[in-house]
Formats: structure tokens, sequence, C-alpha cells
């Protein structure tokens, strides 16, 4: 009996795991980029776009010959924000999957995850998540393209001082990106002359945030505000903050650069500012600035092609699945090492974040003219000059 | 057949045992053997949950709580002030019995729904404060935490740690098969079916229900730290209400009052998620209809349900 | 101050009103089946997501709005049919599984049929704040405040005074005797089931343009709408109105003058006071077991 019952247990088990079992192999094998993104769940918001973006981009390539002579595979999984998950498909992608390279980590949590297994594994790695604590310090296999939270809080704080503010208060939510923002727009504050005086949070899926901005608004002497925030926060606290009357400053992140959060915020986003990537004002660039060609490139491609607004979360990815495909190229070869090499190695490098730079102290590359301050007006982001 | 694995405990040990050693026939790199770790450690808390749920008819939707207070616990311990991991395990441990003793004696007064959520409130409680906290627990993005030591040398690689969770789920299903037949056990189930006669006839109901609470606390935290050390971080995604769901439907599924059957819970769910990847898009639509088309179906849940077949086909 | 106060109050009523109709839905089902229908937050969902859809769509809002509700009806309707009419008499943890897994179900259903973005919604009189004592509400606000009080002033007429409410009170006080003097059990169940939908509804598409809606703003408020029931009391209609009330005040209140981080724990801490010491919730009848 037990023997049958451990039988039938066997037969389940070998069952479930040929279900796991990849598919055929190709003739020519396939340049495989692995992918894992936030797809659904909380920061879909940016999974989605990137998602998209890197599915897009390597048909392109596919179609227009390949890369080295193969073709390029995507081998993408959906990890809905949970770190755990992306570290389980991470390890799936380099022992099962065994892709060339990854792509991916829409989060700084799922990044930070998977940090440890791309190093084991000798893998190159190019995150798309935020924080300054991914290439800080720098890790050998790790690479990422967005800007940094802290690059953010600089921005703001120049113009905040341009604008005669020194005296502000900060607003920032309850997630990953929110906290560590908030974190180093505190450290850096001291740096710009900036006296952060009043600091409230709100909780995830809040609904609500005036019982925060009154206290705001009642702490003398604030002369701007910020809000270290993403997702559905920050257009809510926008739509309040015009609710209860607030007419100082207000600056967003950069998590909220889309024309979504004007959309959802209405018309108390006018004049709200942000730093934000080129690719929002892709059009109203000069013809003279070098970014020009390709956002405006990026930007009808996936407008073009999905029916909705650009991204810049979508940005990134294209920058990384880019970045890596240069590498690529550079090292003639799939090889880890090479690759890593010559992704360090990439000068002068123009994507849609700004131009990179890389070093081997430094594996994002960007500065600060990477990021343009832009302001809601009639509804649309302009550039501040 | 199937049946006989709900009654003589050694039969059935044996064959998990079994089943155990073999496995690694099948699983072929690395990726199959992180998958089987989780397994593992989800099955050792779903066993300790089956015991709440399934024989002593409680409920809690909170007990992610004190999987991520044992993983958070053991994190800390070992992360921030350097102790070795094992007593940081027993520490966590300890903690999380004693607040789920605390706790216990005034939730488990509550009945039916109204301990469902109080449950709930309990792990939503938990779970705020170890996102907040973040000078202690690094906040959502979570922190990282140092493998596992045991005397002296770190446990590390998915295969070393397959052993170690193959072994710990043995002791775990063997506790629970003992306790399900000693005096306590038969006292709990007495007060599952009613609560009153137990009384009756002497049983202290409130006594025996905090302590298959605890009991089943501990065996949540212990898998907390464990999953902690095995994953190398810990973040608040393991303490969620969505979690504790997951946790309860593992237990449900695979059959309530059946502690293999807990365990087939937790294999099924836990491996389902990397078959549905297959769907794409659909993943969440053919996970709940999955979820709602067992249920309906097999509301006894698997195994007990395989086994009612069985002994119907039975000649 | 005082201001300051009156603001916290006035959020604190809003947001209370929201989940005192969530609250409602959970009632009326458990009401008739003793079941907790945790897919509650999800027929919000509908009612939001569908009203932004079909408005987009270019129909007029208030059209828009009465199609979203009826669609998030027959959801309500196919989901008693198809999940929990087959599943009867299985044990409380299997149906609370079931309509978890609808829960996951619609929601998986709702990012393909719409998509997984934020969405708002035109408000109903315009977004100009009123000031009130020293405090600014918004008109949608007003709005949420008046439907739920019409709401909860219909239901009331309804259970107390029609005959076909009167039958769903007493199916939920004995069902063997509502049987026998002739009360159809099994429609009045799908009733249920379709008008808890609908109440859902109806606060999605309320909240919609205040607190903006997208495939997974029926968690929470699920989660808050059942902590709000227990709270009042499980059945009891004036408890999930009081119920609603107060946990929206107390997080409110918790925000302003506590702590804006904890004010879930203070929430949910209140709520498990009040459970310790009336076990029934503050309205809710005391339990009494057969033996």
């Amino acid at each position: 009996m037990n023997f049958r019952r451990a039988l039938g247990c066997l037969t389940l088990g070998f069952a479930l795991v040929a279900a796991l079992e990849p598919g055929q192999a190709l003739a020519q094998e396939p340049i495989k980029i692995g992918t894992f993104l936030s797809i659904t769940g909380p920061a879909a918001f940016l999974g989605d776009p990137e998602n998209k973006t890197l599915e897009l981009y390597i048909e392109k390539l596919n179609a227009a010959g390949g890369l080295i002579g193969r073709k390029l595979q995507l081998v993408s999984y959906d990890d809905a924000g949970d770190a755990e998950k992306a570290r389980t498909f991470a390890k799936r992608l380099i022992e099962q999957d065994k892709v060339d390279l990854i792509v991916g980590g829409s989060t700084t949590g799922t990044t930070m995850a998977v940090v440890p297994l791309v190093e084991s594994a000798q893998l190159p790695f190019v995150s798309l998540a935020g924080a300054v604590v991914i290439i800080e310090p720098v890790k050998k296999w790790v690479f990422k393209t967005p800007h940094t939270d802290r690059m953010a809080c600089e921005k703001i704080f120049i113009d905040m001082q341009a604008r005669g503010a020194s005296k502000i208060a900060l607003i920032s939510g309850a997630g990953g990106f929110d906290k560590s923002m908030r974190a180093e727009c505190l450290t850096v504050a001291k740096k710009h002359q900036i006296e952060v005086i009043a600091d409230e949070t709100y909780g995830a899926g809040d609904t609500d945030m005036t019982a925060q901005l009154t206290k705001i608004k009642n702490t003398p002497g604030v002369q701007a505000v910020l809000n270290a925030g993403f997702g559905q926060g920050p257009a809510i606290v926008t739509k309040n903050y015009r609710q209860i009357g607030m007419k100082l400053p207000l600056y967003q992140s950069h998590g909220v650069a889309s024309k979504e959060y004007i959309k959802l915020a209405g018309e108390a986003a006018e004049g709200v500012r942000l730093p934000a990537a080129a690719l929002l004002v892709a059009e109203a660039l000069p013809a003279s600035d070098p970014q020009k060609p390709v956002v405006t490139g990026y930007k009808r491609e996936y407008e073009t092609r999905f029916k909705s607004e650009v991204s810049t979360f979508g940005g990134h990815a294209y920058d990384g699945l880019m970045l890596a495909v240069e590498a690529i190229k550079r090292a003639g070869s799939t090889d880890k090492a090479q690759v890593r090499d010559a992704l360090e190695g990439l000068h002068g490098y123009m994507g849609t974040a700004g131009v990179v730079n890389m070093a081997p102290s430094d594996h994002m590359g960007l500065d600060l003219t990477a990021f343009r301050m832009l302001e809601v007006k009639d509804g649309d982001w302009v550039l501040v000059r | 057949m199937l049946a006989h694995l709900a009654a003589p405990r050694t039969r059935g040990l044996l064959a998990l045992a079994a089943f155990i050693a073999l496995l690694p026939l099948a699983l072929s790199n690395a990726y199959y053997y992180d998958v089987a770790v989780l397994v593992g450690l989800n099955a050792i808390v779903c066993v300790g949950l089956n015991l709440l749920i399934g024989y002593a008819g409680q409920i809690s939707l909170g007990h992610a709580g004190f999987f991520g207070l044992g993983a958070y616990g053991s994190a800390v311990l070992t992360a921030r002030f350097g102790w070795p991991p094992v007593a940081a395990l027993g520490a966590a441990t300890a903690g999380v019995m004693a607040l789920a003793f605390m706790i216990g004696r005034p939730i488990l007064r509550l009945k039916g729904h109204y301990l469902a959520v109080a449950t709930l409130g309990m792990g939503v409680i938990i779970s705020i404060v170890v996102a907040t906290e973040d000078r202690l627990t690094g906040g959502p993005d979570g922190m990282a935490v140092p493998p596992l030591a045991l005397f002296g040398t770190a446990v590390q690689g998915e295969r070393a740690w397959y052993w170690l969770t193959g072994a710990l789920l043995l002791a775990a299903v063997w506790l629970a098969l003992n306790l399900v037949d000693s005096p306590p056990g038969r006292a709990l189930r007495a007060l599952h079916s009613t609560e009153v006669g137990a009384e009756v006839v002497g049983i202290d109901s409130a006594r025996h229900k905090v302590m298959v609470f605890v009991v089943s606390a501990a065996f949540a935290a212990v898998a907390g730290s464990l999953n902690a050390h095995y994953a190398g971080f810990v973040t608040p995604a393991k303490v969620t209400f969505l979690h504790s769901i997951e946790l309860v439907t593992m237990v449900v599924f695979g059959g309530m009052a059946s502690t293999f059957g807990a365990v087939i819970g937790a294999a099924v769910l836990t491996t389902l998620p990397q078959l549905l990847t297959l769907f794409k898009d659909y993943e969440m639509v053919v996970f709940g209809a999955v979820m709602m088309g067992t249920m309906v179906f097999l509301p006894r849940g698997l195994v007990p349900s395989l086994a009612a077949l069985a002994r119907r086909t039975r000649p | 101050m005082s201001a300051a106060f009156v603001q916290y109050l006035l959020t604190g009523l809003t947001v209370g009103a929201i989940y005192a109709l969530v609250a409602l839905g959970f009632s009326i089902i458990y009401n008739a089946s003793q079941v907790i229908n945790f897919a509650q937050g999800e027929f919000v969902m509908i009612g939001g997501m569908g009203a932004v859809w079909l408005s987009a769509a270019g129909l007029p809002l208030p059209l828009a709005v009465v199609l979203a509700v009826a669609a998030a009806t027959l959801v309500g309707l196919a989901l008693e049919k198809l999940a929990v009419e087959p599943a009867r008499g299985a044990p409380v943890v299997v149906l609370i599984i079931i309509t978890i897994g609808a829960s996951i179900f619609l929601r998986g259903l709702a990012t393909i049929v719409w998509d997984k973005k934020l969405h708002v919604l035109q408000p109903f009189s315009g977004d100009a704040p009123i000031a009130v004592l020293g405090a600014t509400i918004l008109p949608q606000s007003l709005w949420v405040l008046g439907v739920t009080l019409l709401i909860v002033l219909l239901l009331a007429w309804f259970f107390g005074r029609t005959l076909l409410g009167k039958a769903m009170l007493a199916t939920s006080h004995n069902r063997l005797a509502a049987q026998l003097v002739g009360v159809n059990v099994r429609s009045l169940l799908c009733l249920s089931f379709g008008l808890s939908a609908a109440l859902g509804a109806v606060a999605g598409v309320l909240v919609a343009p205040i607190t903006l809606t997208s495939y997974d703003v029926g968690v929470m408020l699920g989660l808050k709408g059942f902590a709000a029931a227990i709270l009042g009391g499980m059945g009891s209609g004036a408890g999930a109105v009081v119920g609603g009330l107060v946990l929206g005040i107390a997080e409110s209140m918790s925000a302003g003058y506590v702590s804006s981080a904890y004010k879930d724990v203070i929430a949910f801490a209140i709520m498990l006071s009040v459970l310790f010491f009336m076990p029934s919730g503050l309205l809710g009848k005391r339990a009494s077991d057969r033996v």
C-alpha cells in the first residue's frame, strides 16, 4: 500500500517537474535575454511599460537581422513586486533557462534580492530600479539605468534654492521608493542649504492625505513642499493639496513622471514641478539637443505600437536593453565576462535617460544633466528654463 | 489505500521519507531544488496551521505574522546584533511563542468570523510595524540576512538546504502526528466538534486552544527563520494578509485534519505559480479559477476527497 | 487647532461612509447565508472601473454609473450561482477560500478587460472645495455622505417595511422556519448577493473621483469594510454603518494627532480591543450556541 502511495507521489512529483521543463532547443542558439519585472501588483506602473518595451524592441531587433548574427529571445517572468518571487524567477532564469544576461528588476526590493544570485553566478545584470543602494557600493556584475533618487533630490533642491526656498516640508509614503528617496533627501538637504522642518508620511493605499497636509499647512515657515512618492499617493496628495488651499510650490518625484499623473491629479497638477528625463518633453526639445533623436524615436515607436502614453520607466527598459545590445556587439560574443567588461567600458552612449558614461566605480553612468526640471502647464509637461 | 495515510503514523512517515530521499533524481538543477526547499518550508508552516484549523477547528488569517516575526527575529538578531544563527532562531521562536500565548488567551475567546478578523487584524498590525520600523527592519525593501550556520559551518546552496528542510519537515510531521494521537490532541478534536460538550467532560477548552495556537505559531516561526536564512533576505511581503491567505488555502486545499494533506497542499500551491507562468496575462484568472474550482468540487480538500474516492471504488 | 479637527472629522466621515457601504454589503450576504464574501471589495472595483471605462467610451456620466452598477450586480448574481451555491453546506473555511479565489479571479479579469493603471472618474458636481468651519470638503464627499445616508434609509425601509426585506431577515434568523412559511430561500440568497454587489458598486462609483480607482482598489477596501462590519457586529445593518464610521474617524484622527504611519495599526487595534470586550461587536447580537 505504501509502496503504491509512494509511487503515486513520485509520479505526481515527476509530472509536476516535467511540466517545468523548457521547450525545444533551437537550431542556432539564440541570445537569451532574461527579465523579471513587476508586471502586475503595486509596481505594475513600472513593470508593464518595461515589459512592453522589451518585447517591442527585441522584435524590432530580430526583424532587422538580430545581433552578431543570432536571434534574440526574451524570457520574461512577472514577480508582481514580490522580492522572493523575483529571487526564485531569477534562479529559474539563471539555472533553468540559462540566459546570457538579465535586464530587469522593476523595484529596488526585487533587484536587491537578486544581486547575490547574479554575483555568485557571474552574470551581467542591468537593473531598472531607482535606489542608490543598488550601485553604491559598486558590485561587479550589477549595473543600472535609471537616475538615482539622490540625484532627484539634488535636482529638486537646486531648483528650490533658485526660487528662494530654504525651509521645506517633506511628505512621503510607506513604499520602498518613498522611504529611500526621503532618506536620501534628508541626507543631502544640508549640502544645498535646505532645512526640512516638517516630515509627514502616509500609508500604502491611503486615499486621503488632508490630515497630513493640514499639519504641514499649520507649520510656520514652510516655503515649499516635496512629495517623495510613487504610484497612487502623489496624485491624491496633489488633489488634496489644492483642496485645502495650499499655494506653496509643490514638487513631486521622478516616480510620477508621466502623463498619467497629470490625468489623475487633474487641475490640481498645474504648477507642480518635478525632475524627469527629457523623454517626457521630447517634441519640445530644441533640434540641437543631443538627446532629441533617441527620445523622439522611442516615443514614436512606443506610442504607435501600444496606443498609450510613453513612460520614463519604459525608457529605462529601452536603455537597459540597448546598453546590453551595445555591450554584446562590442564584445562580439555572449561570454559573460566579456559582456560585463564591455558594459563597464561604455562611454558617451546616448539613452532616453541621458548620456551614459560607465566606469569601474560608477555602474550607472548618468550625471545631473540627465535630469531636466519640468513643470505642469495647461495639462502638459513643459521644460523649466 | 490512501485512507490509511491518515491513520498509522509510521507507514505514512516512511512514505514521505522515501519520497524526500528519491525526489532529487527528478531535480536536474538548482532552480528545482529551490522550489523544493520553498515547498518544504511552506509545508512546515501548513502542518502546524493544520493543527489549529483542521483539528482544533479554529481559524487564523494572520499566521503570516508569526512566520514574519520568526523571519525578522532571526534577521535582526543575526544581522544587526551578530548572534549565532541557531541561537537567533531559538530566541525568535521563543519570542513568537510568548507573543502567541499572550494574544492567544483573549483572541481565542472569539468564535468564527470574529476570530478570523481578530487574527487578520493581528497579522496586519505586525506587518505594518515591521514595514515602518525601518531602522531596525530595513523597511519596505527589507534587509539582507547572513546564511545559516550549523556547528560552525555555513549551510550554503540549494542541495544542502534541501536535505535540511526535508529532515525538519519529517520532524514536524512526526511531531504533529504524535500530538494528534495524544490526550491533548484528542481533547482538541473533541472541542472541535462541540466545545460545550468537551467542557462538560472536563476539558479545559481555553487552555487547549491556546496551546495549539502557540504550537502552530512555533512551527510558523521556525519556518520563517529558516526562510530568511535561505533566501538571504527578508521583506514585509512575507508578513502580509495575502501570504496568510495563501497558507490557509494550502491547508484547506490539501485537506483539513490531515497532516499529509497539509504537506500536499503546500506542495501543489507552491509549485502552481511556477506552472502558471505559462499563462502570462491570464495567470491571476487561472489561479483564482483553480482555487474556486477545487473548493467547489473537492470541499473536503484533496487528500480526504481522494481517500473517500478510493474507499468507494474498493470492491 | 479646531479647524484641523474639523478637517480630520470630515475626512473621517467621508472615508467612513465608504467603509459603511462596503460593510453593509458584507452584512447583507452574511445575514442571508452565513457566508463572508471576500470578493465584496471587487464589486467596489467593478463599479468604479466600469464607470470610468463607460464614460471614457463616450456615455454620459449618469448612464455610465447606472450601467456599471448593473454590471456589478450581474457579477454578484453569477458569483452566487456558480461558486457559492454548488458549495452549500461546506465548512466556513472552505467558503472563505472560494470567495477569496473569486476575488483573485475578478481582479485578474479586470486586468485583462481593462488595464493595470490608475484611473480617475470625473466628480459628479465639480471639484471646487467648500469651506466648512475652517476646513474644506469636496463636493464629491457631500455626494458620498448624502448617497450613503439615502441608501441606509432605503435599506431600513426595505428590511423593515417590505415583504421581501422581511423575508430576508427571517431567513437570517432561522432558515428552516423561513422555508416552512414559504420563503424561497435559494432565490433570496441570490438576491442578497446581487444587492450587496450593487451596494459595493455604488460605493466604488461614489469614491472613484476622490480616491482614484484601479484593478486592485478592492483589496484594502474589502479588508477595512470587513473589519468595520465585524466591529459593528456582523449581520447588523446599523452595526455596519456605525462600524464603518467609527473606523473611518479613528483612522483619520490617528493620522492627524498620533502618527500617519501607524494609523492603520491604531484602527485595527481599536477593533481588536472592542472585540475583546464585546465579542459580538458593538451592536451585534450575543451569539448563543446550540449544544
